[in-house]
Order: C-alpha cells, then sequence, then structure tokens
C-alpha cells in the first residue's frame, strides 16, 4: 500500500475536462511542482481524476451478521467502487441506537475500514418506531452522527417522525425516512403492484405507497422546518413530491439507488430473489422518472443501499427471501452507463449526486471536495471508456446477491486513494 | 416436457393429449382392479407446504394407480421455522434419488424455483397466489365432458379433431380472483384451449392488471351469467372481509353468489364448476352446489384421471422420451 511517502498522477483529465498532475503527499493533495524525483508515478493519461464516492446508504451488517458483511468487507466492495466515504446503516444487531454503538461501529470502522465511515444512527430505538433512539448522545459522541435512519423499516407514526425531525434540529441532524407505508405495502409485499405483480401472484407494492409518505414527511419538514432524507426514490410519484417540496423551499434531499436507475419489474418473473429488494424494482415510467430527477437535480444523489445477504437467507421462496442486493462495486458503473453515456448528465454533474450533494447531506467534512491543492486526498482514477462483464463471484463484498452478474456494464474505476492511501487498485 | 410448472406450458398438442389420455385413465377408474404398470419403479414424492385434503389424495392416488412409489411429505410450517432454506430441503430429498416432486407451497413461485434446484421432474400442485395447473386441466376436463355429453343429447358427434370443443365457449370465473392461482391457470389453458373467459368480481378482488389478460372483465354477475356456458365459482375466504375486500357476506352473496335465483338464470345447458371446498351460503348455494348441472363432483372424479395422464406425459417411459 502506497503511504505518506507521496504519490504523483500525471495528465489526468478533471471531471470538467482540464488537465492536469496531482501530487498526493501526506494525505492532502499538494503542488505538482513540489513533489520529490522518486515519488511513485502513476500514469493517468486518458483517465479522469474525481472526487472519492461518498454513499449514504450501505449496510456494512457488522455488528450481528458477520457472515453476511463485515466492515471490512463491505469498505473493501467500497473501495474497489471508487467509494473513499459510506454511511453505515443502523440495522445491525444490536441496532445503532445508542453513544456506544454508534461509537463501537465508529472504531471498527476506524479499525477494519478501506474507506471512511460514517455512522447512522436509528431514529427510534431498536428500529421499533415507538421511542425516540439517543439520537442527542450519538451526535455528541465521538461517532459524531449526523444522519439518522430506520433503514429497513418506515417511521410509520406520523407524531414519531415530527418528533425527530424536531429534535435533531438542534445538532444539524438530517432524518432518513425509508418511505413505505405499511398498510399499502405490508411486510409481505415484494413486486411492484403491476400487472407482473397480478400474474406472478405476488404481493403488489404500490408506488403509491412510498409517495404518500414522502407527502406527509416533506409536510412535517416544512412544519418542523427540519432536514429531511427520502432513501431510495423508486416511483414517478415520489419524484413529483419532491420537486413539489424543493420549490417550497421546503429542506428535503433525495437519493436513487443505482437498481432502481438501471433494472426493471420484469426481472422479477423467475422468481430470482437476487432481484428481490425493497422498494421493489420498478417499471419503466418510474425508471424513467427517476432518471431525468437525478439529471435535473430533483433528486440529489445516489445512494447504493448495498444490502449483501448470506446465501441461505436468498434461497426462500420469494415472499420469504430477505430483500436486497449488493451495489458499491457497480453503483458508478450503472451511473455511467444509464446517464453519462446516454448524454443525460455530465461528469461534473455526476461529481456532484455521487461525492458532493452526499457530503453535504451527511455533513462529511474532507469528502466531496474538489481536488485543489491543500484539499484531503480522497480521490477515483477513472477510465470512462473501460467496459467489462460483471462477475459477481468476484467481489470484495462477501454477498453474492448481485443483480449485475453477467451483464456487460462500464468498468469505471481504475484506482481509488483515500486519505492518501490507494485502498483499490485494478 | 420435463416438468408442469404453469398452464402456460402446455401447447394445443399436448394439453390435448393430456385431456385424451385422461379419457383412458378414468376407465381404469371402473375396472375392480385399478393398477396400471406404467410408472412402476419410479418415486413420485408429494410435497405439502401447505394443507391439502382433494389435491395431496388425488395425486397420491393416481400415482398408486400408475403403480409408481408414492411418498407423501408433509413440510407445512417446516423449513423456514426450523432454519433450513426450501433449497436445502428440497435438495435433500432430491439427493434420495426421487423421480418426481409433485409441489404444494404457499408462496408464489416455489414450484419454478425448486425446478431450478433439483435433478427431479417437478409438477407444480398450486404455487401461493399464482398457479395450479393440474386444477386447470380437470377445470377442461371436466367442461370438455360436459359438452360432449351436450353434443350426445343431441346426437351430434363430437368433432373428430378433439381440441375443438371449447371454441366460442363462454366460462365465468367468479370471485375472489386477486387471491386464487386457479383463476391464473385457467386463463392461461383456455387461451391455449380457445374457451372465452369471462372474469367476474368485485373490484377489489381483481389482480393488478387483469387488463392485460385479454379476457373481458366486469361487476355484473347477471349480465355473465346470462351469456355463460360454464359458471366457475371461487371460494371466497372468509377472512377477507376483514382485509376490507367487501363489507358483509350478505352483500358478497348479492353481488357474486350463485344463488338460486342466479341458478334459475342459467342458460340451457350451462354447468357449473367449483374447485372446492365450498363455502356453501357464501359463494355457492346449496342448491346450486347440488344441482343436476353441478360437475363438482366430476372434477374430483377427473382429478383423479388427469392427474394419472400428468404423471404418465411427464414420467412414462415411451410417452415421456419422446416428448
Amino acid at each position: 500500500m502506497t503511504t505518506s511517502s507521496g504519490l504523483l498522477i500525471l495528465g489526468a483529465s478533471l471531471a470538467d475536462g482540464t488537465r492536469t498532475d496531482l501530487y498526493v503527499s501526506n494525505g492532502v493533495l499538494a503542488d505538482p511542482a513540489s513533489a520529490a524525483s522518486d515519488v511513485e508515478r502513476i500514469d493517468a493519461d486518458g483517465l479522469l481524476a474525481l472526487p472519492g464516492l461518498v454513499d449514504l446508504h450501505t449496510h456494512l451488517r457488522q455488528p450481528g451478521r458477520e457472515d453476511a458483511e463485515t466492515i471490512a468487507s463491505g469498505t473493501a466492495a467500497a473501495a474497489r467502487g471508487g467509494y473513499t466515504c459510506v454511511h453505515a446503516m443502523a440495522n445491525t444487531d444490536p441496532v445503532t441506537d445508542t453513544a456506544e454503538a454508534a461509537e463501537y461501529v465508529q472504531s471498527l470502522g476506524e479499525r477494519d475500514g478501506h474507506c471512511q465511515v460514517r455512522v447512522v444512527g436509528a431514529v427510534t430505538r431498536g428500529l421499533g418506531g415507538t421511542e425516540l433512539a439517543e439520537l442527542g448522545l450519538m451526535a455528541a459522541s465521538s461517532a459524531g452522527v449526523r444522519m439518522f435512519s430506520d433503514d429497513g423499516l418506515c417511521v410509520d407514526d406520523s407524531l414519531m417522525m415530527r418528533r425527530a425531525l424536531t429534535y435533531v434540529k438542534s445538532f444539524d441532524g438530517v432524518v432518513a425516512q425509508h418511505a413505505q407505508d405499511s398498510r399499502l405495502a405490508g411486510a409481505s409485499a415484494c413486486c411492484h403492484e403491476s400487472e407482473y405483480s397480478g400474474l406472478l401472484g405476488l404481493p403488489g407494492w404500490p408506488s403509491q405507497a412510498e409517495s404518500v409518505i414522502v407527502a406527509r414527511d416533506v409536510q412535517l419538514a416544512e412544519l418542523t422546518g427540519s432536514r429531511l432524507h427520502v432513501c431510495y426514490v423508486s416511483t414517478a410519484e415520489s419524484v413529483d413530491v419532491v420537486r413539489w417540496a424543493k420549490a417550497r423551499g421546503i429542506q428535503v434531499t433525495a437519493e436513487v439507488a443505482p437498481h432502481h436507475l438501471l433494472l426493471d419489474t420484469p426481472l422479477v418473473s423467475g422468481y430470482d430473489t437476487t432481484f428481490k429488494v425493497n422498494p421493489p424494482l420498478r417499471t419503466c415510467e418510474h425508471i424513467e422518472a427517476v432518471r431525468a430527477a437525478l439529471a435535473d437535480g430533483t433528486i440529489d444523489s445516489v445512494g447504493t443501499d448495498h444490502a449483501p445477504h448470506a446465501r441461505q437467507d436468498k434461497d426462500h421462496p420469494f415472499d420469504v427471501a430477505l430483500p436486497g442486493m449488493v451495489g458499491l462495486e457497480q453503483a458508478l458503473a450503472v451511473v455511467v452507463e444509464v446517464m453519462v453515456n446516454t448524454g443525460r448528465m455530465d461528469w461534473p454533474t455526476l461529481v456532484d449526486r455521487m461525492s458532493a450533494a452526499p457530503a453535504r447531506i451527511g455533513r462529511v467534512a474532507g469528502q466531496g471536495r474538489p481536488l485543489d491543492v491543500g484539499e484531503p486526498a480522497n480521490l477515483v482514477l477513472v477510465d470512462p471508456s473501460a467496459r467489462a462483464v460483471v462477475d459477481g463471484a468476484a467481489s470484495a463484498s462477501r454477498g453474492r446477491n448481485n443483480p449485475y452478474h453477467g451483464l456487460d456494464l462500464p468498468d469505471p474505476v481504475v484506482t481509488t486513494i483515500w486519505k492518501g492511501a490507494v485502498t483499490y487498485r485494478r | 416436457m420435463r416438468h408442469l410448472l404453469s398452464a402456460a406450458d402446455l401447447d394445443l398438442a399436448s394439453a390435448t393429449s393430456i385431456l385424451d389420455v385422461a379419457e383412458e385413465m378414468q376407465q381404469v377408474q371402473s375396472r375392480p382392479v385399478k393398477k396400471l404398470p406404467a410408472l412402476r419403479g419410479r418415486t413420485v414424492v408429494n410435497i405439502f407446504f401447505e394443507d391439502s385434503t382433494r389435491t395431496r389424495t388425488s395425486f397420491e392416488i393416481a400415482g398408486k394407480w400408475l403403480s409408481a412409489d408414492t411418498i407423501n411429505v408433509s413440510a407445512k410450517g417446516s423449513s423456514v421455522s426450523k432454519g433450513e432454506s426450501l433449497r436445502d430441503t428440497m435438495l435433500t430429498l432430491d439427493a434420495m434419488g426421487v423421480d418426481a416432486f409433485v409441489i404444494r407451497h404457499p408462496s408464489s413461485g416455489a414450484a419454478q424455483q425448486v425446478a431450478g434446484w433439483v435433478k427431479a421432474q417437478v409438477i407444480n400442485a398450486g404455487d401461493g397466489q399464482h398457479e395450479h395447473p393440474t386444477q386447470a386441466l380437470l377445470d377442461a376436463y371436466s367442461m370438455r365432458h360436459h359438452f360432449r355429453s351436450l353434443l350426445a343429447e343431441r346426437d351430434e358427434a363430437p368433432s373428430p379433431g378433439s381440441g375443438t370443443e371449447f371454441q366460442g365457449k363462454k366460462i365465468a370465473i367468479v370471485g375472489d380472483l386477486l387471491h386464487s392461482r386457479v383463476v391464473r391457470s385457467n386463463v392461461l389453458l383456455q387461451r391455449t384451449l380457445g374457451g372465452e373467459v369471462v372474469l367476474v368480481a368485485p373490484p377489489t378482488l381483481l389482480p393488478p392488471g387483469v387488463e392485460t389478460w385479454s379476457c373481458p372483465v366486469t361487476s355484473d354477475f347477471d349480465a355473465a351469467l346470462a351469456e355463460a356456458d360454464i359458471v366457475m365459482m371461487l371460494r371466497v375466504q372468509r377472512e377477507r372481509m376483514a382485509g376490507g375486500f367487501f363489507p358483509t357476506e350478505r352483500e358478497y352473496v348479492e353481488g357474486y353468489g350463485l344463488t338460486e335465483a342466479r341458478l334459475a338464470a342459467m342458460k340451457p345447458g350451462a354447468a357449473i364448476c367449483h374447485p372446492g371446498p365450498m363455502n356453501r351460503g357464501v359463494e355457492i348455494s346449496s342448491a346450486a352446489a347440488d344441482a343436476a348441472n353441478s360437475l363438482v363432483l366430476d372434477q374430483v372424479a377427473g382429478g383423479v384421471a388427469v392427474r394419472m395422464s400428468v404423471l404418465y406425459h411427464l414420467l412414462g417411459s415411451d410417452i415421456g422420451a419422446t416428448q
């Protein structure tokens, strides 16, 4: 592993097309002219140098399900995907709902991480939905938690959601909501309600089960003047609500998961549980809506919802298998394929959606920064034209529930550098 | 044909062949010794993850009359609670050298998943709210009998090329279509056989996307009844009321029950089907269930013959090898 001895990156292009040399020294970007003649050099001719990617939505499964993923394996996958920061969701075992639990995850990240691990705290104790978790103590802990989410479960109760939003204001926190109306889409809902769910006989998950919660929550955000983040927006209706809320000046941000940008409902027709995810894969009109929203900024960010599972938790009938799919290693590939290669988004916009905006939303200092002299050396070198057939078995993640397996996709990540050290090199 | 997972797996030739061979199999049922040697030495495991009396029993009898070694495994509530995955459960049994699984499972798609995992052949005996292809076949078998007997009464010979009996026939399927695997298989099979299915249900019990099934859909049972050659009533479960799918039993019966009055309004020659178990007094009145034009018990009798035919088509050495 290259360390603080220095690394000179020659002839890279920045997102805006500017050609430049970059000198990584002591964890920061330094003036290339100051580089000693014997430092390691990387020929980056033809490569793009982008700020390291930041994920707001990562399931690292540690503590509790180390057979499915660990902080070491999950962040190794993150590094392969070009990420220098991930947000570890709170639905571990035990749940991250106290300062001690947050500090424990933080310490594991510092010890084992191949990228920065930011801790997400639960909104309610034990994700139970009835009592607030120790939001303030988690914020004040050494983990410095700023994002709170019961992800995997929706904060159903309107009053609980209002209280949480109000409470996190004093420390500039943000509540990230998994938007799922538990009556319109109950625990068994597993297929986008559509002609497909009807034919397959799978319990339907209507798109409105998401948007009615988003509509409620943006109004609660307005009422409280607090920050709301909408996890994995998957429907056209939710996009419309978020657009309306932003036009009104409500402090709402949103993310889209890579799988919702690329994969569609018919993939579940073979009952392959790899494609079971929550919210479910949607149909093309919704995919088109979230792509357009990501391009125009209605959706601020890409959140991977990287959700590795042990095989035995997927080898069940479709309605029983655990939902979720891995995503850290292919997220950039998917965004390049559907947004950049189609001309819908340029590279600076991609940098905003995958690095700068998530760092802003999560209040992560030192991530998502421009690659200027003096800034932290968190960056990724990208080959915009490389392609490869995805091999799910070759992943650094312990999860093999890779929905992109066998697809011919861009293979952009060449080198990832976090705090000046190379964390992945192809 | 390796597996029978969906009624859509059957083309007109194979569906007709199954129905024709079922006729021969039914002859066996009237013999004093009801045994054919066709599947001697083959092992068929009926694995039922959900309660079932008639389907399991009829598959068991069908296998035994064909001389297969038939084993029943009741796996209700098993694997997940024991911490074993469905895949492991099925691979374990498969490793014992089973020739075919007849599988009933409360989850949609389970039979298809199992077919992808095991070496044995798989027959779907009902998966969740998805499909029940042998039920659709036995429904078709009973309907065809009925259509043929009508022709015989009029001294008309059945058309020589069998498989045309369903042309122009209107089949109204009435009731809880949303949760029914029977309706999906019947719609798919009749698309192949040529019957015209009309779907009748309260709007709350229609599957999403039913408008893409290319059958007329209505909430006007009386209008559909006046045209129907077959009226197939589906069981409506009382717990659907709690789910808010309809207000009261009384209101359901008024709109969608085959009452005595509706029995009287049926077109001459029209017949009644019900896959069972029946809720007498709810979707079907006792008068209709026991009416002369009720095919309910014919369906049960035909069920054994059709399942013998299905087993024979999938596992029989001569036919199975050529298909």
